[in-house]
């Protein structure tokens, strides 16, 4: 099952090749990892997306805990949460194929960032099924790059992960 | 007070209360030799390659329970040091390793000895430090020593730039008494309800088994274990790291557990209906094939590291986070309050069991042979030293025996590198021992390979007086090497022999120590008592031993605990086989 765990860790150098590393180490696999500075500058906050059995999920918890940096952790996946990805997507364009493709990003809520003669720039943010939904939507032939931030997330409700 | 980095440095070490400090000079460490050079209240013990520095580090920390503390310079005498963090690492032994490192404006440049010790030490510290500010290296040093200690512990490394020890920046210095981590909380406290359940199932058990290891060790807890075995009257088993945390002469000891533990002790895991594990971690060496370890057996898992419960045998009934000691305590209180009494009838049929099961005498060896049998030497050398003396070893068929044969009743007297199994730490570890407890006798238990490793410390052992008496079995064979490659590649010997075996009497000569060589074994005990009686020499025992001689029982790679290999096969007569 997919898990988003959700970490408060120091804001110091190295702090992300602990973490990276640990899951190298241990032959965890990581499906994506985002990382930013919080509100609160010496703490970093990452949201790592992974699999595994629930055996594995809790040694992953367990031993991410167990790095010194790491001040908090939660699995998101045990509670209600949001879950959202930002992805732009460069996609060819003809002029026959131009007005259908706008109403597909419409109807996934998308935004056209850049147009040009032959591309559109297309920007989406939703939970990971949803991006991949949209890429299977497009002609697969028709997309030049996609780039994914990976997920993040946050619980509902007025619960937060924080010190 | 204005102190330089280097001289902040010595005195953290000082005030943290540090006696001695292992190391070896270069050039990213200049700085901090000559604050050496300056002051008094650390010694400093000059060893002859860094990886001797951290395993004479590693040995004084297993023997005395304090912090082990390695200097070295950068580069090639970090990475030298790898080695010796890694032994640490895997059993939890406290160290700070203090590393060199060039100066920060030309980190990442590839400088001359530049390597990056914080990456190549992540995997196998508790953490590791990189001084970026001066006047964070005091805070920085407690927390080294405060991560180290505490909880579960582990070596910790901090990486020095060598413009942090510069003489001519000086900065205020003061030593905090107290830290603490917002991200680091190594204080657990445990429910009343997990006791209460523990105490519970224990006594409910028919077949009871008490699998004691390394945490015990480390966490002081002995006198609470001994306690706690003799209260419910349970047999006790101890792992390869547990050994001497209960007294392996009581008569509820049934031996060590595991690839080369007694048959007794695997048997009974094997068929117990409770087993209690305290600071033990269910190694693969100790457990056999996960699938068939102790099948009928609810468990009940105490250790200070939640990440040890549940990651190899997943089925705990009842796991309880906390440090051995209170946790034991804790026990042994509900056990008193509690008004049932262990299943009296049910416990003597599975001590009847037991006595079976050591009736096949597991340990036996051919006691006739006209060859010196490596076993011999270890009883020989327990009555020798009353089976009193720190035993080191090294790794390999040696270890074995000396686990096997060498029954410990203290704790920190069996000092080997058990998670690892690095060959070379025995002569290191052994000199660090004896600079900890230098009225004590000292053996350091090895082979013809293994001390060959790290055998320029016989330099170290006589610069520093370290009068330890080093016990060769030299089978000339890696032996279990060569074991393994008998029972599974057909006899098929690959290189697994030395064909040029120096000359040890000659070797240790010249480095300043007393050598004997030894042939016979009737020639075993007197060269043990002149050994042991030359107090303040270093002495090496170089003793022939029976080149074939395997250690057994042996449970092979993917058998359960059930299905040993013994010297004698059941139901055979020993003496027919041994003819």
């Amino acid at each position: 099952m997919k898990h988003i765990i959700s970490i408060l860790i120091e804001n110091e150098a190295g702090a992300l090749s602990r973490v990276a590393g640990l899951f190298s180490a241990r032959g965890y696999n990581i499906e994506s990892l985002t990382v930013a500075v919080t509100e609160d500058p010496s703490l970093s906050r990452m949201t790592l997306v992974t699999r595994g059995s629930e055996d594995v999920i809790a040694q992953i918890i367990k031993q991410l805990n167990k790095l010194i940096d790491v001040v908090k952790l939660i699995d998101l996946a045990d509670s209600p949460h949001i879950e959202r990805e930002l992805m732009m997507v460069k996609i060819k364009t003809t002029e026959q194929t131009r007005n259908d493709l706008r109403s597909v990003v419409d109807i996934f809520r998308g935004r056209i960032l850049d147009v040009t003669a032959n591309s559109y720039v297309v920007e989406m943010t939703g939970s990971s099924e949803k991006l991949d939904a949209f890429t299977s939507a497009i002609n697969s032939d028709s997309i030049i790059e996609v780039v994914r931030s990976g997920a993040t997330g946050i619980s509902r409700g007025e619960q937060g992960l924080h010190l | 007070m204005e102190l330089s980095g280097a001289q902040i440095l010595l005195q953290s070490l000082a005030d943290e209360g540090v006696e001695y400090i292992f190391g070896y000079p270069g050039g990213a460490v200049l700085h901090i030799y000559d604050a050496i050079f300056q002051q008094e209240a650390v010694k400093h013990i000059l060893v002859r390659h860094e990886q001797g520095a951290t395993h004479a580090a590693d040995g004084y920390a297993r023997a005395t329970g304090k912090p082990g503390v390695v200097l070295v310079t950068s580069g090639p005498g970090a990475t030298n040091a790898v080695t010796g963090i890694a032994t640490a690492y895997m059993d939890s032994i406290p160290m700070v390793v203090i590393s060199g490192q060039v100066s920060s404006p030309v980190i990442g440049s590839d400088a001359f000895q530049e390597v990056d010790m914080v990456g190549i030490t992540r995997p196998c510290v508790k953490h590791n430090f990189l001084v970026k500010d001066v006047t964070k290296l005091a805070e920085t040093i407690k927390k080294a020593f405060y991560v180290a200690t505490t909880g579960r512990p582990g070596p910790v490394v901090v990486d020095i730039p060598k413009d942090m020890t510069a003489p001519n920046i000086t900065v205020p210095y003061k030593y905090p008494k107290k830290i603490s981590l917002r991200s680091y909380n190594p204080v657990v406290h445990v429910a009343k309800e997990q006791i209460k359940a523990a105490v519970e199932l224990l006594l409910s058990a028919t077949k009871p088994m008490i699998y004691a290891g390394g945490g015990v060790v480390l966490g002081e807890a002995s006198a609470e274990l001994t306690d706690f075995t003799r209260v419910l009257g349970y047999p006790i088993t101890n792992t390869l790291m547990g050994l001497g945390a209960y007294p392996a002469t009581d008569k509820q000891f049934v031996g060590m557990l595991g690839m080369h533990g007694t048959y007794e002790a695997n048997m009974a895991m094997h068929e117990s209906d409770v087993i209690i594990a305290i600071g033990a971690r269910f190694d693969d060496r100790v457990t056999g094939k996960l699938d068939e370890f102790c099948p009928y057996a609810k468990i009940i898992h105490i250790d200070i590291d939640p990440a040890s419960i549940s990651k190899t045998i997943k089925k705990i009934a009842i796991p309880i986070v906390g440090d051995v000691k209170p946790v034991l305590k804790q026990l042994l209180e509900c056990l008193k309050e509690n008004k049932k009494q262990p299943n009296k009838k049910a416990l003597d049929a599975w001590w009847q069991q037991i006595d079976e099961w050591r009736a096949v005498q597991s340990l036996e060896y051919d006691r006739t042979s006209d060859l010196i049998k490596p076993q011999f030497v270890i009883e020989q050398l327990y009555q020798v030293t009353k089976g009193d003396a720190y035993v080191t070893s090294d790794v390999g068929q040696h270890q074995m025996w000396a686990a096997q044969y060498y029954p410990f009743d203290k704790p920190r007297r069996w000092i080997n590198s058990g998670g690892l199994g690095t060959m070379g730490f025995g002569l290191p570890a052994a000199i660090g021992v004896k600079l900890a407890f230098p009225e004590a006798d000292v053996a350091c238990v090895t082979g013809e390979a293994s001390i060959q490793m790290c055998i320029q410390e016989l330099s170290t052992a006589l610069q520093f007086k370290t009068p330890v008496k080093i016990i060769n079995l030299n089978n000339r064979y890696m032996g279990m090497v060569r074991q393994w490659q008998e029972f599974s590649y057909q006899s098929r010997y690959s290189n697994s022999y030395m064909d040029t075996i120096p000359d040890f009497v000659k070797l240790v000569e010249a480095y300043g120590h007393v050598g004997i060589r030894i042939d016979k074994p009737e020639e075993v005990r007197p060269a043990l008592e002149q050994a042991f009686a030359m107090k303040d020499r270093t002495v090496f025992l170089d003793i022939m031993t029976d080149r074939t001689e395997n250690v057994y029982p042996m449970i092979e790679a993917g058998k359960g605990h059930h299905d040993m290999k013994l010297r004698v096969a059941l139901g055979t007569s020993m003496d027919r086989e041994l003819a």
